[in-house]
């Protein structure tokens, strides 16, 4: 698994590759921790790449969904393919992230 | 009708998880699952697979995990042991999570046995002296005649 970010404007993508799963979910949460310390306030999570997600994975999306909410961070995640987004609403989780089909779609709802 | 046994057995270490899930998808690949279907099944052995080697094992190479997959007819049944005394039993400690709670709790675990127990038809472990085994089992549609 591999985790690439860059920045556009006031937003900063985090791009996934590979499988997000027990062993790997860790660096997702720091990158998502780095974005946070580094004050970002709309954060894009592009899962185009992204082949597999188990609990470990959607768990960390998760934990932030109540201090995103608090410190008015907006979250949206995109391109994630039919079988990593039937494990968010397996969940539940579907509706209570912010999921776009593309780019586009996400930078819209920043 | 044929049957088929597939057989891995894994070091009990998260780096064995990627093995582990290409194992079951390979075993599953002659059954024409579409991908959801597959993606779950191998999410449900991966999810008790992470338990048993993160709390049971303890990420400890020197402990082993085994599967096996039978393809009885209408049903697959996976079957996964772990030889540790202390593994987590779902039938006495396990109480369906809820999920908002989850999030207010800024939790990042949970939602495992939540997954395998919405997958999955059935989830049962039988614990004995030195090892637990958790059997799963998974009606389906068999779309190869």
């Amino acid at each position: 698994m591999q985790i690439n970010y860059f920045d556009q404007a006031d937003s900063r993508t985090i791009q996934i590759f590979g499988d997000l799963d027990a062993a790997s979910a860790i660096n997702l949460d720091k990158a998502i921790e780095q974005a946070v310390a580094q004050q970002k306030k709309k954060l894009l999570v592009d899962c185009t790449n992204l082949n597999y997600i188990s609990s470990a994975g959607v768990g960390v999306f998760m934990s932030y969904i109540k201090e995103f909410e608090e410190r008015n961070i907006t979250l949206v995640l995109f391109g994630l393919s039919p079988k990593v987004r039937n494990v968010f609403q397996i969940v539940g989780l579907d509706t209570l992230l912010t999921i776009a089909a593309t780019e586009q779609e996400a930078r819209k709802k920043l | 009708m044929r049957r088929y046994h597939h057989y891995y057995k894994a070091n009990a270490r998260k780096e064995s998880l990627i093995q582990i899930r290409e194992f079951v998808s390979a075993a599953l690949k002659n059954l024409m699952l579409s991908d959801i279907e597959n993606n779950q099944l191998v999410l449900a052995v991966d999810e008790i697979c992470s338990n048993l080697i993160i709390h049971a094992s303890q990420d400890n190479p020197n402990q082993i995990i085994e599967l096996n997959i039978k393809d009885c007819n209408d049903e697959l049944i996976f079957e996964i042991t772990d030889y540790n005394n202390d593994s987590f039993d779902p039938n006495t400690n396990y109480q369906t999570p809820n999920l908002q709670k989850l999030i207010n709790d800024k939790r990042k675990g949970g939602m495992g046995l939540m997954l395998v127990s919405r997958i999955m038809d059935s989830v049962e472990v039988r614990r004995e002296r030195g090892y637990s085994l958790w059997r799963m089992t998974k009606k389906f549609l068999r779309n190869n005649p």
